[in-house]
């Protein structure tokens, strides 16, 4: 992306859009949280994410990397539970990797790499155990291999990452529940799809439309021409599960 | 001193555990951390500010009770300046341990995690 000041504007806009569909998506996502938790995931994101777009609204000469920090340290304050740490904590700490080179594809790539990393370590769940690493994983992955292998454009490769977060989303439906509140619940989680992982798509889907907007002009992108991703969640569940083994109960 | 950290989704359950165990812990500074504005929860920067509270040079313990407890204190003991350690152990018998261990004039931050620790073996019923 180019100069920090478009770089601002877009972390400006990822924000207000994020919150705007968070508000949309309130009530959905704290039914989600009914059935599995204790049903306050749509009103602590929504919550938590139009404070953080307000908190960068007017943020004319910050660094990039420092409102996308300000966006997790206002999430940390603002929204409770283990949503706060998770999200806004892993955003923080993956701030970083925008600090020298802004955002790039490359740059977006680590900071990808090292939300996934933190959200794994702080919430020591792996593949599998119906959390919102079944929908970042393969959605990372998807990205990651879509700009350093496949050679394609960001926001193409945001597609199909969303497109792996959303098979991911479907993929906690018919799985057991092993953290978290949800996993009190044993089979009974069981049907139910996992709030955080949907709350992670919307997320996702509202970069992808920021993206849309900023990036417009690099590349054309036609939603419907896009590929379905090859990686299954179950794939990844794989070498998700051998680093991960002590992240058991 | 070692100071402690009570982290508890109850206010009430985190001062009336720091109660306890400042029974046995003597002049050890320990600090409540519990709920999340007036509710049930746990937030991250109150227990930022509960480790500076408690700490006077020589590092703190944090005790936690559950889940998201566990995960804001780890971001908490992160963003602190600090030298803070979260315990894997029982909330209520590793906080009365570890705030002996506090009160022994050799005590350091891994001997208090690893007195708060040893209560992870305790039964109740032999």
């Amino acid at each position: 992306m180019a100069d920090a000041d478009t770089q601002r504007e877009a972390v400006r806009a990822a924000a207000e859009n994020v919150a705007d569909r968070l508000e949309d998506e309130k009530e959905y996502l704290t039914d989600l949280d009914s059935a599995i938790g204790d049903a306050d995931h749509g009103a602590n994101m929504s919550r938590g994410f139009r404070a953080a777009a307000d908190a960068v609204a007017d943020a004319d000469d910050a660094e990039p990397s420092d409102l996308v920090k300000q966006v997790g340290t206002t999430l940390i304050s603002e929204v409770g539970g283990a949503s706060g740490p998770l999200y806004g904590g892993s955003i923080m700490s993956a701030s970083q990797t925008f600090a020298e080179d802004g955002i790039t594809a490359e740059t977006s790539v680590d900071f990808a790499e090292a939300y996934l990393d933190k959200v794994k370590d702080r919430g020591d769940a792996r593949i599998g155990a119906k959390t919102m690493v079944d929908a970042l994983t393969p959605a990372v992955h998807t990205y990651k291999k879509s700009i350093e292998q496949d050679d394609l454009p960001p926001l193409e490769a945001l597609g199909k990452a969303v497109d792996a977060a959303e098979r991911g989303v479907e993929f906690t439906v018919p799985i057991r529940a092993e953290k978290g509140r949800a996993s009190y619940l044993g089979w009974r989680s069981v049907g139910h799809q996992d709030p955080g992982a949907t709350s992670t798509l919307y997320i996702m889907e509202e970069l992808l439309a920021t993206a849309e907007e900023y990036l417009e002009g690099d590349v054309e992108r036609d939603a419907t021409a896009v590929e379905q991703p090859d990686e299954d969640p179950s794939d990844v569940a794989e070498d998700g599960a051998a680093d991960d083994d002590e992240g058991g109960e | 001193m070692i100071g402690l950290v009570i982290v508890s989704h109850s206010a009430t359950a985190a001062e009336g555990i720091c109660e306890v165990a400042a029974e046995m812990g003597g002049d050890a500074p320990i600090e409540p951390a519990g709920g999340d504005d007036g509710e049930i929860g746990t937030s991250a920067p109150a227990i930022e500010d509960a480790i500076e509270a408690a700490d006077d040079g020589d590092g703190v313990v944090v005790l936690v009770d559950l889940g998201s407890a566990v995960m804001n204190a780890d971001l908490a003991v992160e963003m602190s300046d600090a030298d803070a350690e979260i315990a894997d152990a029982p909330i209520l018998e590793g906080a009365v341990n570890a705030a002996v261990e506090a009160t022994s004039a050799k005590a350091t931050l891994d001997s208090v995690v690893e007195r708060a620790e040893e209560a992870r073996d305790y039964r109740k019923l032999s």
